[in-house]
């Protein structure tokens, strides 16, 4: 039966997550510096070699949509010397995976890949020894094809990995072995099938929803109508007359239970409560000048040259505030744990992008023991930075034993927008000058509330300053945001490139210069202009001063070592404010890129998700009530809204494989404003660029 | 009260006690077993939940059960004969036209109900017939070009 400090304890996890001032990375910081756990040494953690040859590769990573699937299985298949499809990937079971930091930050391919490629060519370097013995001839005389080693010109002496391992651990292990250089990439590099396809197109591909243990209670749970609104009283009586129909009531936590989810979710609907109402006060229009008044005081960041000399040479000066709204991950898939308990130990799947976080937390919260906590983590349907938490798993665990069932829990849509962590509202002010000779003589930028992440321009100005203040990290003063924010695809940087972008576009228009030559001209970066240029090319940029009438945009940025630069054309209706978004190019330089259809498909993924939060997306809110809670209020790119996208890879084999989850997304909101601008020659300030917010740039 | 509803699933005759009130996705997932049909929104907003009813695209969360005696409903567990994949499920494997993949069963029973009905949609018809079907991780001009070669292969099978 319910035990009293269960309660309690749900109690204050609950008051968390709608109370919600907490934010998942200061608690993996928080969690990782108590264990500082690590990728581990030993390749048996990674890679496990069947008799029949298969490899099975074990990562901590999770496949959310991003096809780290594939390109992980890539790497271990590359530097094993064994075909893609000798290679099964299970990703993000923390009693089968080695530990892994979590899944974001566009970090799979860029940080973890050398983890992995390690891990493998040590691998392959033990085999062939073990090769060597067996065959009785030198390791220089082996040659590795499709997992079988043979002797070079003796092709009948050979032995496969499968039979040199027989399925066992591998004790030996090698120092110093390097991984392949890319000039010696056979698999890497080329278009590859992704790993996840043929079980996605057959309905096959399991997400936590579809993990229905025998005996499954489905919990939804009572939410207040506003953040910050306490329960005041509840009476359940009307949902517990629904036959089969479970209570769990204590403090604030009311959850019904049902074998049946739509019967559970109906039941719910019959409990009558009362809610004090919400201190928020602050609304969707309101939050800008509330940020600015409750943010903690401008961080410089950058302090370089002088300000006051750049004034003192300037010809002509540029202010402007950029604003945008919060917005929604809203992935398809909402957020989702089964809990399941055996004579004491914790078996949790989840919709989360950081299983072995959540074991943590899953660990404190129900003061187990580590090794009686095992996270599972299925196909995640889309997480863009708001899986990163995983409350519900918490809430699933605590309800599964009061329940003494395994217990889904699986947020409508309506939780999913109110509990979301969303992409903070944001405020960004950016004055520069222009000298006589028609360059930026000083740059200052002033971002509150968004975060740091690309807040410094890409340009070699001589004298600028960037200052920060407020976070989607958390630290923020209480009451701040009237709800939780978080890491949204590519953080803080969408916000900071949006501002920097458009107000280097208005700099270019005041000097009457083409936006691509401005650009170019103050740029020290050749990756970068490179980007730049080949973008052009391809899209056919030929100079004008902006506005040209044409409807074109240029932006770029740099997303760590990812160099990216996007040109758009629009057509704007001046009496509808409607923008229509009729092309895209993106040309980006990730260094090596592993699957180069797998990066296409994130670029492709970063632009039409980046038109959402450019033209469509904010999070309507009132007295902390969420006022969009589905999609016919927010709107997500459709079908009629995506552009043609053509998507350049730079060939550099020079630099490491980089991350490409996030870098195009960032410069989606410049991109469109500044393409804007040259249509019909208005600046858009705030995102989202709506028909109501054109029109009346359209008249100002 | 109990009442028997009997209909056609994926080509084979199902009869279910569940309650002709309830909605037919989750029936179909909790019930009867088939998890492939996927519940994104639950108000017939998101398109994750689409299967074919008589042949007609319908949002399995927002359709009750009742609504479907006697009919024959297809899933996306039923398009796969013999283990050869319907053209439309060649065509999004082809194209890499999915990401995540909730969206994907929805996205593809649109699509099989769409050439069925217009064999050859132009893009216009395509983007109109398939509004109701949202991708959040952007995989649109995949899937564009997916329904637009399955229709070239002749998909309306």
């Amino acid at each position: 039966m319910t035990n009293r400090r269960d309660f309690l304890q749900t109690t204050t996890a609950l008051a968390g997550a709608l109370g919600l001032f907490i934010s998942f990375p200061l608690a993996a910081q928080e969690t990782e510096k108590a264990s500082r756990p690590s990728y581990p040494k030993d390749f048996n953690a990674y890679l496990r070699i069947g008799p029949d040859g298969r490899v099975g590769c074990f990562v901590g990573k999770v496949e959310m949509g991003q096809g780290s699937m594939t390109a992980l299985a890539m790497l271990a298949a590359e530097e094993l010397d064994v075909p893609l499809d000798r290679v099964d990937m299970l990703m993000g079971d923390t009693d089968l995976c080695p530990w892994d930091g979590g899944t974001w930050g566009s970090l799979s391919v860029w940080q973890f890949g050398p983890v992995l490629r390690g891990a493998a060519a040590e691998a392959r370097a033990v085999l062939l020894q073990l090769a060597a013995e067996r065959l009785g001839v030198a390791t220089v005389r082996l040659q590795v094809k499709e997992g079988v080693v043979a002797v070079l010109g003796a092709p009948d002496r050979h032995v496969a990995y499968g039979d040199l391992v027989a399925g066992q651990r591998i004790e030996r292990h090698l120092q110093d072995v390097k991984p392949k250089a890319v000039k010696q990439f056979s698999l890497v590099g080329k278009d590859a099938a992704r790993k996840d396809g043929r079980a996605k197109v057959t309905g096959a591909a399991q997400y936590t929803a579809d993990i229905l243990p025998p005996g499954t209670l489905h919990a939804c749970l009572l939410r207040p109508p506003a953040h910050g609104a306490r329960l005041s009283t509840v009476d359940t009586s009307a949902a517990e007359l629904v036959p089969g129909v479970k209570v769990l009531h204590n403090g604030d936590t009311v959850a019904v239970l049902h074998a049946k989810p739509d019967v559970a979710r109906e039941a719910l609907g019959r409990v009558k409560a009362t809610f004090a109402s919400s201190p928020s006060t602050v609304d969707d229009a309101s939050i800008f000048a509330h940020l600015l008044k409750t943010a903690p005081p401008l961080k410089e960041l950058v302090a370089k040259g002088s300000i006051a000399a750049g004034e003192a040479a300037t010809e002509h000066r540029h202010e402007a505030t950029y604003l945008n709204a919060y917005v929604a991950h809203a992935p398809m898939e909402p957020h989702t744990a089964v809990a399941q308990w055996d004579k004491g130990r914790l078996t949790v799947w989840a919709s989360t992008q950081a299983p072995f976080l959540l074991k943590s937390q899953l660990v404190q919260a129900l003061g187990l023991k580590a090794q009686d906590v095992r996270v599972i983590t299925p196909f995640l349907g889309g997480g863009f930075g708001g899986k990163g938490g995983a409350p519900q798993a918490i809430e699933a665990a605590r309800l599964a034993r009061m329940a003494g069932t395994p217990v889904q829990v699986t947020w409508s849509r309506k939780e999913e927008f109110f509990l979301d962590t969303f992409r903070p509202a944001a405020v960004v002010k950016v004055h520069a000058g222009l000298d006589k000779a028609g360059r930026v003589s000083y740059w200052q930028h002033d971002v509150t509330a968004a975060g740091e992440a690309e807040s410094s321009p890409v340009y070699a100005f001589e004298h600028q300053r960037i200052r920060s203040s407020g976070s989607w990290m958390g630290g923020n003063p209480p009451g701040m945001h009237p709800f939780a924010v978080g890491a949204w695809r590519a953080p803080a940087a969408n916000t900071n490139v949006f501002a920097s972008e458009s107000h280097m576009d208005a700099l270019a228009a005041k000097a009457k210069v083409d936006p691509l030559a401005f650009r170019l001209k103050h740029l020290q970066n050749p990756r970068l202009a490179h980007v730049l240029q080949t973008a052009a090319k391809a899209f056919g940029w030929t100079p004008k001063p902006a506005p040209s009438g044409r409807g074109w945009g240029v932006a770029c940025a740099e997303h760590r070592e990812t160099m990216v630069a996007a040109m758009a054309e629009v057509v704007v209706d001046r009496k509808t404010g409607e923008v229509r978004v009729k092309r895209v190019v993106v040309a980006q330089d990730m260094g090596v890129v592993v699957n180069p259809d797998g990066a296409r498909q994130q670029v492709e993924g970063c632009v039409t998700m980046g038109l959402g939060y450019a033209l469509t997306e904010e999070v309507r809110f009132k007295n902390g009530q969420v006022l969009d809670d589905n999609f016919d209020t927010y709107r997500i790119p459709r079908f009629a809204q995506v552009p043609s996208i053509q998507t350049i890879l730079i060939d550099n084999p020079d630099l490491p494989a980089q991350g490409g989850g996030e870098p195009a997304i960032v410069l989606m909101g410049a991109l469109i404003a500044n393409a804007i601008h040259d249509a019909v020659g208005a600046r858009l300030l705030h995102l989202p660029m709506t028909p109501a917010r054109v029109k009346q740039a359209l008249k100002a | 009260m109990a009442m028997t509803i009997s209909f056609t699933l994926n080509g084979r005759p199902v009869s279910t006690d569940a309650d002709g009130g309830r909605m037919l996705a989750f029936v179909l997932r909790n019930d009867l077993g088939l998890t492939g049909t996927k519940v994104g929104c639950g108000e017939g907003f998101c398109g994750a939940c689409t299967v074919l009813v008589d042949g007609e695209p319908v949002r399995s969360c927002s359709t009750p059960l009742s609504a479907v005696a006697g009919k024959k409903v297809l899933t996306i567990e039923g398009l796969e004969l013999n283990g050869v994949l319907h053209p439309v499920q060649e065509a999004f494997l082809d194209h890499g036209a999915y990401q995540c993949g909730f969206c994907t069963p929805g996205m593809i029973m649109s699509t099989v109900a769409l050439l069925q009905n217009t064999p050859r949609p132009d893009r216009r018809q395509v983007a109109e017939s398939l509004d109701g079907n949202l991708c959040r991780c952007g995989a649109h001009v995949r899937i564009l070009a997916a329904v637009e070669a399955a229709a070239a292969k002749g998909g309306a099978k």
